[in-house]
């Protein structure tokens, strides 16, 4: 994190003069760097770019997402990942290589309207998103509060090392997934907890871009304040819980993005 | 003859101000707010003058009729309507010739400054309503458009700004409006991106020498960067408040 300077900028703005490589959200005319993007911008040693305030999901390989099933072919699913391209999941992927059409009911699997965890494999422009849910806690999400957040506020509803996510996981007794595609699944018995989850993750969406959110946040769910909190390793005591390694599959992923995330 | 002359005189007095009080190289009020339309990706509402304009963007999202999608790069679709209630004798709210050709010139005047190669396969919705029409509203309604456009995130290379300039009583004036608009003698809507300085939109309605065209460019394009600042302070205002310097923690 040394040497990174920050400033805000809309789409059209220099960011900075020189031969910096752009990184995300950024264009290269001439010799300057051009942010394309409203956001914070960020120049540091590796190259120049832009934290996105605002925009819809575009999916990557390997972002872990949660998707609807809306439909199925004979050989795949099709799947609702809240973008602008739908995701197929193969048959396959499910049955095994030894699917076949004839003796295998898709239906039973998975079913129309069901929610799924699942990472994605393949995507490029000319192509759909493929997925898959052979992998470790992904797969169908059996129950739980299903909310829709901008997918450029995941990277701040999850926190420095899952701190926020944590936060409001310890505080109200509940279990969250988070897809990076904005679609966010909160699971636990006591109703209570659960609608103060969601709260409080409403306000992480409206005021991500502000300072002290976690403060903010500690305050709306009544824990006390411990600093220290950041600090924390992830703990992972109970693999069987789905939530926790989703949560911390993504934060992998999202480790080099949300590095620049102000706390 | 006399009657015109008459007519053309009175659009600006002996001090110089015109129908409205303004002089010159004067702008009329403009007030942009970013993200009236809750269901939209983004949004913006311009008041210029006694124009008043909602854009609402969508998208990118998926392309209905899918046989209009394009392979390489997204489709742009834009419509301009004006409301049945935004001029003075009701307007009919089907598509005029007019609308279809602003819709057009407007879609043509956003393209080159987003990087649709981004999303492909994809389509990207702008819709402009004008509420209430004082002249001038295909500029006002890009400007609305191209914040609305920032404002859903989509890969921008520069903001488009958008301002007319004109000519009445044998003056150049910046920024016209209804009323100089159909008195006057020319109106030459520009939209132009501030950064990259590059006209992407250039009508011209009325007759001007090549030194009053040239002297009508220069004024629009000064036009033009004033309503960039004005767009650009609306923009940080919605997402960063009053600060304008990142403040390190």
């Amino acid at each position: 994190m040394q040497e990174v300077k920050r400033r805000y900028v809309v789409p059209g703005d220099k960011i900075i003069e020189g031969s910096f490589r752009p990184l995300m959200n950024v264009i290269k005319v001439g010799n300057s760097i051009i942010a394309t993007r409203i956001g914070i911008a960020e120049t540091g040693r590796d190259g120049v770019k832009v934290i996105p305030l605002s925009g819809v999901y575009i999916p990557r390989v390997n972002d872990i997402v949660i998707g609807k099933i809306i439909d199925h072919s004979s050989l795949s699913w099709e799947v609702d990942v809240n973008s602008c391209f739908s995701a197929h999941l193969p048959a396959q992927d499910v049955f095994g290589r030894d699917f076949s059409p004839a003796r295998d009911d898709m239906g039973r699997q998975l079913a129309i309207g069901d929610l799924i965890a699942a990472r994605i494999i393949a995507f490029d422009r000319t192509r759909d998103p493929m997925l898959t849910i052979q992998d470790k806690d992904l797969g169908k999400i059996p129950r739980g509060e299903l909310l829709k957040i901008s997918a450029t506020r995941v990277p701040r509803l999850i926190g420095k090392r899952g701190s926020m996510i944590q936060t409001i996981e310890q505080a109200t007794q509940t279990r969250i997934l988070i897809g990076q595609n904005g679609i966010v699944v909160v699971m636990g018995r006591n109703v209570d907890g659960v609608k103060l989850a969601m709260r409080a993750i409403r306000m992480v969406e409206e005021e991500a871009h502000t300072a002290n959110l976690t403060q903010r946040v500690k305050v709306l769910l009544n824990v006390p304040d411990t600093p220290q909190i950041e600090n924390t390793p992830v703990t992972q005591t109970q693999s069987s819980q789905k939530g926790e390694e989703i949560q911390s599959a993504i934060e992998e992923v999202e480790e080099e993005i949300e590095e620049g995330e102000e706390t | 003859m006399n009657q015109t002359q008459n007519q053309i005189k009175n659009l600006i007095d002996e001090n110089g101000k015109r129908t409205d009080g303004r002089t010159a190289d004067e702008l009329r009020e403009i007030k942009i707010t970013v993200g009236v339309v809750k269901n939209a990706d983004g949004s913006a509402f311009i008041e210029f003058g006694k124009n008043k304009i909602v854009a609402a963007v969508y998208g990118p999202r998926e392309v209905h009729p899918k046989h209009m999608a394009l392979p390489d790069r997204c489709v742009l679709r834009c419509r301009y309507h004006m409301s049945p209630f935004s001029t003075d004798t009701r307007k009919n709210p089907a598509p005029s010739r007019r609308e279809v050709e602003i819709s057009k010139v407007m879609r043509e005047s956003l393209e080159p400054a987003l990087i649709l190669e981004d999303y492909p396969r994809a389509a990207i919705d702008v819709f402009v309503e004008i509420l209430q029409a004082d002249g001038g509203s295909r500029c006002a309604g890009i400007t609305a458009a191209s914040i609305a456009l920032a404002d859903a995130g989509i890969n921008m290379r520069d903001i488009v700004s958008a301002c007319a300039a004109g000519k009445i009583d044998n003056t150049i004036v910046l920024d016209i409006n209804d009323t100089e608009d159909k008195e006057g003698v020319a109106d030459m809507p520009v939209a132009y991106m501030p950064h990259l300085e590059q006209v992407t939109l250039l009508q011209l309605d009325g007759i001007l020498t090549p030194e009053q065209f040239n002297e009508c460019l220069d004024k629009a394009i000064v036009g033009c960067n004033m309503v960039y600042e004005i767009q650009r302070q609306a923009l940080m205002q919605k997402y960063f408040g009053n600060e304008t310097e990142l403040k390190e923690e």
